[in-house]
């Protein structure tokens, strides 16, 4: 596995402007990671699918510190966190959405992938310079000169991610 | 204080603590599952948290299935299978191969789960249990790894979105069309981060195998489980499925004076067939506005609708007449006892000779892996449970989602139709148990 699989110092800091990937509503696991590459776990294959039937451009031309922006429900359907994970690979600094699915939220944060649910997000364009700041939940458009707010961690997450994410906590646990 | 709901006393069980909607618990886990797609990376996941010499919580209760890619479709799959059994070897845990069936099938008939288990499998679909009051729930990778390892995991306690339906199904209409119903009305994130609880005197009256079909869509509309409380139609289909001893004495219900998110009622006498329009299972529609549509394949199984009596029902429609010429059939038992019921009652004979395919157990065409993938322009209408772009094959094809009765009657026509206007039967548990060894 990556450095970036671990959700450690191998991951782009989203306080970088990058480039925003605009996503509609209901974008579900079979358009971000089509079934058919699934059978691989390793994150730099996936992220050479990672919408492919969606958006054929994106895998060549995403550059690492970029965000995936997304309307409602991102990550609905399957539980494969294959999907976030070919996001990890192609170096996705950060996820913005209006809301996801849950298991996809869930995998998100294991994983490391800093994951933003943002009401606003509607107001970004494909192409548009973002940052965002984690600490203070807020998405900054730069093309646009417009910030949007993003809903706080909940307390009990933060803390997870706080003592490294879930394989993290994990470890500590079993070695207490 | 207002009393609690089913998913607030099973998670508050599980614990050990006075759980409410909101809060964030880490509970026990009962039985744990993966399969050839998600296995392999919780594997990693349990290696790199435990070291070299890590041991499961509980082989007993940990399993593994070969189902998504099965029989193995490529390189890639096969070493994933292998991968599966060699995990499953070295740390005890139970393997289900290639041919035994959707994990989600094995489990309940194999006797995995039972009311008030907290199961989680890495799949979406691990919502199911909650059909006979287990709270299943679909993770990921890494969840399931580092719960495998240590036997808990993290839950925020879901708000519960309520359903009552009262009165009787008219011939032609099954749970599957009410959970198309349920999922058209609340919409494809309507219940997300909440549990489904279905309750009323036309839930009481379902089957299981029934009933099974509710809680497995629950995650259609982004529901954390979907769960129906456990009752004496629970304990004796268990006991004859799985020869397991039920004792319901700890079962949970809602308090009368629980507190859902919201209640949706339901008069099941007025519900008509209902078909999912592409592209999303939120598309419910009757029948009606949908019958004429022209279909080049009918598939039929899946964790959703892929158990003995779904396929009977569509024998039986198709007991002595042809497929339409316009259209082909696929069929996928969604286990190695349904396929063996079907050779065993004529099922099997009867479909073949009206020109279906029967492939082994397991998911099938239903995420577009093989066994049927879809081509560009094509229009299947399937039992499963889910029709987004390219779901089971290009992007240029389209999905509706129906129950296997309209399945059933539209293969007569090579197009949609209501299910209604042939006869239709309507089995109980016992039809899988009459045949069994």
């Amino acid at each position: 596995m990556t450095d970036a699989f671990a959700g450690d110092g191998g991951r782009p800091d989203p306080a970088e402007p990058g480039r925003a990937w605009v996503f509609g509503d209901n974008i579900d696991t079979d358009q971000i990671t089509p079934s058919r590459f699934i059978v691989s776990s390793d994150p730099d294959e996936l992220a050479t699918h990672a919408f492919e039937d969606l958006r054929p451009d994106f895998s060549e031309a995403v550059e690492t510190g970029d965000f995936v922006v997304a309307g409602e429900n991102f990550g609905s359907g399957s539980s494969r966190e294959h999907s976030p994970l070919s996001l990890v690979g192609a170096g996705v600094s950060a996820v913005v959405a209006q809301s996801f699915a849950r298991i996809f939220f869930r995998n998100a944060i294991n994983l490391g992938l800093p994951v933003l649910i943002c009401p606003g997000a509607d107001a970004i364009e494909d192409g548009d310079e973002i940052h965002v700041d984690l600490d203070a939940g807020v998405v900054t458009n730069h093309t646009r000169d417009e910030t949007y707010e993003a809903e706080a961690l909940p307390e009990f997450l933060q803390s997870l991610v706080e003592q490294g994410g879930l394989k993290a906590y994990t470890k500590a646990k079993l070695d207490g | 204080m207002s009393g609690k709901t089913l998913a607030e006393k099973l998670l508050s069980a599980k614990s050990g603590t006075d759980a409410r909607a909101g809060d964030y618990v880490e509970a026990d886990v009962d039985v744990a599952m993966a399969h050839d797609i998600t296995g392999p990376l919780a594997f990693q996941t349990f290696d790199e948290v435990t070291g070299d010499d890590g041991e499961l919580f509980a082989p007993d209760r940990t399993v593994f299935t070969i189902d998504h890619h099965a029989p193995a479709d490529g390189v890639q799959a096969a070493n994933n299978h292998n991968a599966v059994r060699e995990f499953a070897a070295k740390h005890g845990a139970h393997q289900f191969d290639v041919g035994d069936g959707i994990c989600h099938a094995v489990l309940v008939e194999e006797g995995f789960v039972g009311p008030g288990d907290l199961v989680i499998g890495a799949d979406s679909h691990s919502t199911t249990y909650g059909g006979i009051g287990a709270f299943g729930t679909g993770v990921g990778s890494t969840d399931l790894g580092t719960a495998l390892a240590t036997g808990e995991l993290w839950f925020r306690v879901p708000k519960t979105l309520r359903f009552e339906v009262d009165g009787d199904l008219q011939d032609g209409v099954y749970a599957k069309d009410l959970i198309l119903r349920f999922i058209g009305d609340v919409g494809f994130d309507g219940c997300t981060y909440m549990a489904a609880e279905y309750a009323g005197s036309t839930i009481e009256s379902l089957p299981i195998h029934e009933r099974l079909v509710l809680s497995n869509m629950a995650i259609e509309m982004g529901g954390k489980t979907g769960l129906v409380a456990p009752d004496e139609r629970t304990e004796s289909y268990l006991e004859r499925q799985t020869g397991n001893e039920i004792d319901l004495s700890d079962a949970f219900v809602s308090d009368d004076d629980a507190d859902y998110e919201a209640v949706h009622t339901y008069d099941a006498a007025a519900l008509a067939p209902q078909v999912s329009k592409p592209s999303n299972p939120e598309n419910a529609v009757d029948v009606t506005e949908v019958a004429g549509t022209e279909i080049d394949q009918l598939f039929v199984g899946t964790c959703t609708n892929g158990r003995y009596e779904d396929i009977k029902i569509v024998a039986d429609i198709l007991a002595g007449e042809t497929i339409a010429p316009n259209a082909r059939m696929v069929v996928v038992p969604a286990s190695k006892s349904v396929y063996q019921h079907m050779l065993q009652t004529g099922v099997f004979q009867t479909l073949t000779d009206a020109g279906a395919v029967i492939q082994s157990a397991g998911c099938g065409p239903c995420a577009g892996y093989h066994q049927g993938v879809l081509g560009d322009g094509d229009v299947c209408l399937a039992t499963a449970n889910r029709n987004f772009p390219g779901r089971e094959g290009s992007m240029e094809s389209s999905v509706y989602l129906s129950s296997p009765a309209t399945v059933g009657a539209s293969a007569l026509y090579g197009e949609i139709t209501d299910p209604r206007e042939v006869e239709t039967k309507r089995y109980d548990d016992t039809v899988f148990a009459e045949v069994l060894p």
